[in-house]
């Protein structure tokens, strides 16, 4: 039980950041690979502000909008620029940020890991399972997060125009939609969200180090592919589903080790099955 | 006739100069090892180079010349740094010389390279860009973690190895660098290597035309993992243990840049490249130490975004068309035109065929306008008078 919920906690964070690489994908068309860095930077906001001020909830709001600020400087600076490149040449610079991200965080604060001390939650007793809160936390907050996403997507004018850009970019612009603005908020929500992802895996995790973002990023991008990559439920699904796996498979002492060959297996299998994800959306190929 | 004999001298002398400006530097560099003139840390950063050339050729033929996006070269590597090193380690109790457990160890790692080539190959049939982009990745990152956690490979400690004398291990990889560029040049001027280039820009044409696309996909990936495992045994035997971390998203991403950084699909780019790749992370890595490692990474990084926003950019085109390095190349070797005819934009409208069709076209043309419009100058000339 408490491993299923654990695996969910897991899942909401991979959900989240995997949020993030779909929108952007969804709209600009691009992996943004610094994606996973950006839960880095959010991770070193929280830190700087638990030592400077010791509020946590100053903390929050300050790395969210740290985060939010370089998901839009990295969008207008390195990936502008090349809106009519090749998707490789994008790819390439967004691993170049990636890279730029980590050696700053580097350079700055050193390559050790450092603790982060946030206020702890202890645990809770349920039903007599006693359950983390953090978890919990992660859990509703996620959910909650999720669930507005979805209703931003699809009921408001904004979330309307982006669903256009993704469609059509050239339509949409016809429309009257303005392409850049709506693409800078999608990297602004997507790295907000990663922000959120850092401070749950902070909780989970209280340590930071300049390649915080590597590992959960790429498995993040993972859960994106399987769930479809540019569909938003599909996201969710597939970082929930990645997270309950890891959880489970590191609780079998035989597998625990193989978990990362495990999970990536299953991306493999998936892609074999349904080649465009669980949700994904499937395009016609006109010669 | 004189246009194709043009064109042969053009191909002779334009295809074998990267061979011989390797085998010029390699002699160099093994005259001065013979006599002790060479350092150490030179001769490790020349065997580092000849791997990651193998490296750089072996991923631009999926990346350059299929036209897939490939994550996770550093697999391939990795799968034929550790079962061809693991030969290496028995065959060493039975043969003698060095050279020859060398050779078959990369004969072995090339071959279980290739197995894995095929595998990666399959999902390659159905699935397109990002997606098998992220298969790739997956398949790097689950070969890493088979690799630490399997006990006949030394597990988390690595894989200790007898490490080739530094003095002649460059020699052996510049040898195979060779072979490689030799192998891939071929392949891709031949008839597999055009059909390769066709899947590549339109692949439901290609396949229209009567190209089997499932074996050229595959071909291709065998024949690169193949390299790739190859360079892992190189890399084995330059140093010890062989580690599963080494070949990391990281490495294949590094592999990757150069391959962009050369250019798509240019060999004799990736060869420049990776050597300047290599030698650029070597200096670095030598003078900065400490937390200033990141200074690297962060010059590295740097260098990565402005180069790609340089090529691509529609801010910087007026600058790249002024100075572009072609044109430079044209300026100095205008006096071999016509001949300067690039292998991939050969004009082959001006080669001569069998029908002389511009003449025929031509007569017809000349024939059909002329009468009428005779006549009705004529018509004209007799109303005026």
């Amino acid at each position: 039980m408490n491993i299923i919920l654990d695996g969910l906690g897991l899942g909401a964070i991979y959900a989240l950041i995997a949020l993030g690489y779909t929108m952007v994908y969804g709209i600009a068309k691009l992996l943004n690979f610094a994606h996973g860095d950006i839960i880095m930077v959010g991770a070193y906001a929280i830190l700087t502000m638990l030592n400077m001020t010791g509020n946590p909830w100053l903390a929050v709001i300050v790395s969210v909008v740290v985060c939010t600020a370089a998901g839009i400087i990295i969008e207008r600076f390195a990936y502008r620029p090349l809106r009519s490149a090749s998707p490789l040449a994008v790819l390439i610079t967004a691993i170049g940020v990636s890279y730029f991200l980590q050696s700053l965080a580097q350079l700055i604060f050193g390559a050790k890991s450092r603790p982060v001390t946030l206020p702890a939650l202890g645990n809770i007793t349920i039903f007599g399972a006693s359950f983390s809160v953090a978890t919990i936390v992660t859990l509703v907050v996620g959910a909650i997060i999720m669930a507005a996403l979805t209703l931003f997507v699809n009921f408001t004018r904004t979330g309307r125009a982006m669903q256009a850009v993704s469609e059509d970019k050239g339509a949409a612009q016809l429309m009257g939609i303005n392409v850049n603005r709506i693409i800078m908020i999608t990297f602004a929500i997507g790295s907000a969200l990663a922000a959120f992802a850092s401070l749950f895996y902070l909780m989970q995790i209280p340590a930071t180090s300049p390649t915080l973002g590597s590992m959960p990023g790429i498995k993040a991008f993972t859960a994106a592919v399987i769930g479809g990559i540019g569909s938003i439920p599909g996201a969710m699904i597939g970082g929930v589903l990645l997270g309950l796996i890891e959880k489970i498979c590191l609780s079998i002492p035989v597998l625990s080790a193989y978990t990362t060959a495990i999970e990536f297996g299953l991306l493999i299998l998936i892609l074999l099955v349904k080649p465009i994800g669980l949700l994904g959306k499937k395009r016609r190929v006109k010669v | 006739m004189e246009y194709i004999k043009n064109i042969k001298k053009s191909y002779k002398l334009k295809y074998n100069i990267t061979y011989y400006i390797i085998i010029a530097i390699v002699a160099v560099m093994s005259v001065m090892s013979l006599t002790g003139d060479l350092k150490r840390s030179t001769m490790g950063l020349l065997a580092r180079i000849a791997y990651s050339i193998i490296m750089a050729l072996s991923l631009n033929l999926v990346v350059g010349f299929l036209g897939e996006l490939s994550l996770g070269h550093g697999g391939f590597m990795c799968v034929g740094a550790y079962i061809g090193c693991f030969c290496a380690n028995y065959l060493h109790n039975v043969i003698g010389s060095p050279l020859l457990v060398l050779i078959i160890a990369m004969v072995i790692g090339g071959i279980s390279a290739a197995f894995f080539g095929f595998i990666i190959g399959l999902p390659a049939l159905r699935l397109k860009g990002d997606y098998l982009a992220i298969v790739t990745l997956a398949f790097g990152e689950i070969v890493r973690n088979i690799f630490k956690n399997l006990p006949w490979f030394g597990g988390a400690m690595g894989l200790s190895t007898v490490t080739y004398s530094s003095n002649s291990l460059f020699i052996v990889g510049f040898v195979v660098v060779l072979l490689v560029l030799f192998l891939s040049q071929n392949l891709i001027r031949s008839k597999h290597g055009r059909a390769v280039t066709a899947i590549r820009d339109n692949e439901i044409a290609a396949k229209a035309m009567g190209i089997n696309v499932t074996f050229y996909k595959l071909l291709i990936f065998v024949i690169s993992a193949a390299f790739a495992g190859v360079a892992g045994v190189i890399y084995g035997h330059f140093t010890t243990p062989v580690m599963y971390s080494f070949f990391s998203y990281n490495y294949s991403i590094e592999v990757l840049v150069m391959v962009v950084l050369g250019g798509m699909a240019s060999l004799n780019g990736s060869i420049i490249a990776a050597t300047l790749i290599t030698v650029v992370n070597f200096l670095l890595q030598d003078n900065l130490s400490g937390d200033l490692a990141a200074l690297r990474l962060l010059i590295y990084a740097l260098i990565l975004i402005v180069v790609v926003l340089f090529n691509n950019s529609p801010a910087f085109k007026p600058i790249r068309e002024k100075y572009s390095f072609h044109k430079l190349l044209e300026k100095l070797s205008s006096h071999r035109k016509p001949g300067t005819v690039t292998d991939d934009k050969a004009d082959w409208n001006k080669i001569e065929s069998k029908i002389p069709m511009d003449e025929v076209l031509s007569v017809d043309f000349r024939t059909e306008e002329a009468t009428p419009a005779s006549d009705f100058t004529e018509k004209e000339d007799n109303d005026n008078g």
